[in-house]
């Protein structure tokens, strides 16, 4: 039997040891003789999703798995929500192997999956929270104050009562997070939920998993493609290429260590300025009168004030390197060579 | 912290079954339209069939085949027609098998729900609310074919058919839900249900009365195709109840048909419960 009690304090929600995962793909080679005489003989090959990652959560943390397509993310989670079972390795949630799937372990957490609904798709979603209010067994008064809380929060208090089918995109992704989070579960795994949305469904939807977050000392795994999510959401960023874990820490620290230099900005009033700031001898861009510099981080503080003598500067702005970039570099990074293949016939 | 209520057991799970039961019939109320016409559609095939033994009738100086006058065989397509409106499940296997295909299966493995328990609510939901809009030209045709009926069974009879229909429901369920999850180990499943229609056809007695088989040896000694197939869980999803109402079946050879359907009952239900816990298993292995 394993240990369903209440994780205290100090005890991590989340210990995941040497997880690893395989597929077997079937190749299918081009053309339809290629086709026919695949129904007797198929090759396929091992491909390894995850490399045996170790991972540890405390309760509360928010963290952010990123990391390019292909790189692992999804299997993780899938693994960590008991859908798949690893091919080696061990993991706990909560206390629970998550692919033994005791209902004990599965009334604490929840999925949601940016691509997938889980709403009745022809009801209102006001029905599909009745159902999961009795499948998660939750009191009729609390059950009624969270809902009512969870849509107050998000502002969709009128698209309850719609079939969920005539929502729109954004306006579903809200309600999908309202019903994951029904049974107030202690982990939330979060697959992309803010793809494809507009600026302002993906704000609202920041500033309610922040509060719901910080209220329940939920922890939430994100995975995202946008670098808005993580700004706005994690402390923590795990950097998961070609199924293994190439970096670990908070945020600031990936910033830190990946930003070498800063970007100036230079409005000019003077075009012919252009020549003098080239001189200079940074890397630089001329766009019109505009100038973006790229200098060097630890003589930004020697070089700003002389640039700014010059003359014809009109304005001037720092900024640290995008979060996109730095975290493009990173994923660059990642050992690509060591994505090996077995290759096998059947 | 949490929403949840501690214990609950079986009440709490009658209460979630119950709503499954409420919603999926909500769902279903969205869909009612296209019921009523396919119904009618469904007495087409029959008119044939009529037509057929009517000339059969009238190129024989026979009064009956296989103890059928023409009268019973009317009454007794009609009556198959009716237990098939219990035991058919249009859609069933194929949806199973798209849902494991698609991956929307996943969200039974992530709440805690049984994915059995819920198919079975929103097939009865599907159901009642086929026999709501179907009992108009089911009542119709019944009454306009009253004179081929021999006088109604007796009470006990008609809660014995009745229970025939009943079993005859789950029967058809468990059967089509297992034929489906075999989509954990092969995607595509439409050919398999396709066999199984076919036999399905032909060992229900939807196609002719069991009893027909009665004459055909089967090579053992003493034993007719139509012993054999009593066997089979095939003709309680047709042949069966619609026999017991028309009193072809009595007495002992009663009983022990219903014990048989009874029994298959259980054995497919189990062996649709074994083939969720593998087939998951082999999904949480290989695909997810």
């Amino acid at each position: 039997m394993h240990n369903s009690g209440p994780s205290s304090v100090a005890a991590p929600v989340i210990e995941v040891a040497g997880l690893a995962k395989e597929y077997r793909v079937y190749d299918k080679p081009e053309g339809l003789w290629a086709s026919v005489r695949g129904l007797l003989h198929r090759t396929s090959r091992v491909v390894e999703a995850l490399r045996g990652v170790n991972l540890t959560v405390g309760r509360g943390e928010f963290v952010a798995l990123l990391g390019p397509n292909g790189a692992g993310k999804t299997t993780f989670l899938k693994l960590l929500s008991g859908i798949i079972t690893p091919s080696r390795g061990t993991a706990r949630v909560l206390g629970h192997v998550p692919w033994e799937r005791a209902d004990d372990f599965r009334r604490r957490f929840a999925l949601v999956m940016g691509q997938r609904n889980q709403l009745w798709w022809d009801l209102p979603a006001a029905e599909s929270f009745r159902l999961h209010k009795e499948i998660y067994r939750l009191d009729a008064a609390r059950f009624e104050r969270t809902r009512d809380e969870l849509v107050d929060l998000l502002g969709v208090k009128k698209l309850v009562l719609q079939p969920v089918r005539e929502l729109s995109l954004g306006e579903r992704m809200k309600l999908e997070l309202v019903a994951a989070l029904l049974h107030e579960p202690e982990v939330l795994f979060l697959d992309e939920p803010t793809i494809g949305l507009d600026v302002v469904a993906q704000h609202t939807i920041h500033e309610f998993l922040r509060h719901v977050q910080a209220e329940r000392r939920t922890t939430v795994i994100l995975t995202t493609h946008y670098m808005k999510d993580v700004a706005a959401l994690c402390e923590r960023v795990v950097v998961i290429t070609h199924g293994d874990i190439v970096h670990d820490g908070p945020l600031a620290e990936i910033v830190d260590r990946f930003t070498t230099h800063k970007i100036v900005t230079l409005d000019l009033d003077d075009p012919s300025a252009t020549a003098r700031i080239e001189r200079c001898g940074f890397p630089c861009e001329v766009r019109g009168p505009r100038v973006v510099l790229r200098i060097d981080r630890q003589r930004i503080a020697d070089v700003l004030p002389e640039i700014l003598r010059s003359d014809g500067v009109r304005d001037v702005s720092v900024e640290d390197v995008p979060l996109e970039e730095i975290v493009a570099e990173l994923f660059r990074s990642g050992a690509p060579e060591r994505r090996a293949v077995v290759e096998t016939a059947r | 912290m949490s929403g949840r209520l501690d214990g609950g057991g079986p009440l709490a799970s009658m209460r979630a079954w119950w709503t499954m039961l409420a919603i999926c019939l909500e769902e279903r109320l969205v869909y009612r339209g296209d019921f009523a016409l396919g119904t009618l559609m469904r007495f087409l095939p029959m008119v044939t069939q009529v037509f057929l033994w009517t000339a059969v009738f009238a190129a024989t100086s026979r009064r009956d085949v296989a103890g059928y006058s023409r009268n019973d065989i009317v009454a007794y397509y009609l009556l198959a027609m009716l237990t098939r409106a219990f035991s058919s499940m249009p859609g069933l296997s194929t949806g199973i098998a798209r849902s494991i295909r698609d991956g929307s299966v996943k969200k039974y493995l992530v709440q805690p729900v049984d994915y059995v328990s819920f198919l079975l609510a929103a097939r009865i939901a599907h159901k009642l609310v086929y026999y709501a809009v179907a009992i108009l030209p089911f009542g119709g045709v019944f009454i306009a074919c009253r004179g081929f009926f021999p006088p109604p069974p007796d009470a006990t009879t008609m809660s014995i058919f009745v229970l025939s229909l009943v079993l005859s429901f789950l029967l058809g369920f468990f059967m089509e839900a297992t034929l489906g999850m075999i989509g954990f180990w092969v995607l595509e499943v439409s050919s398999l249900v396709f066999a199984y229609m076919l036999v399905q056809y032909l060992l229900s007695g939807h196609m002719f009365p069991i009893d027909m088989l009665a004459g055909i040896p089967t090579g053992l000694p003493g034993t007719s195709l139509a012993d054999v197939v009593r066997w089979l869980p095939f003709e309680y999803t047709a042949y069966f109840p619609a026999a017991v109402w028309l009193g072809k079946i009595r007495g002992p050879d009663l009983v022990r048909a219903l014990a048989i359907e009874a029994a298959w009952v259980v054995v497919m239900a189990i062996a649709c419960r074994v083939a969720w816990k593998r087939g998951t298993r082999r999904y949480a292995a290989f695909g997810g």
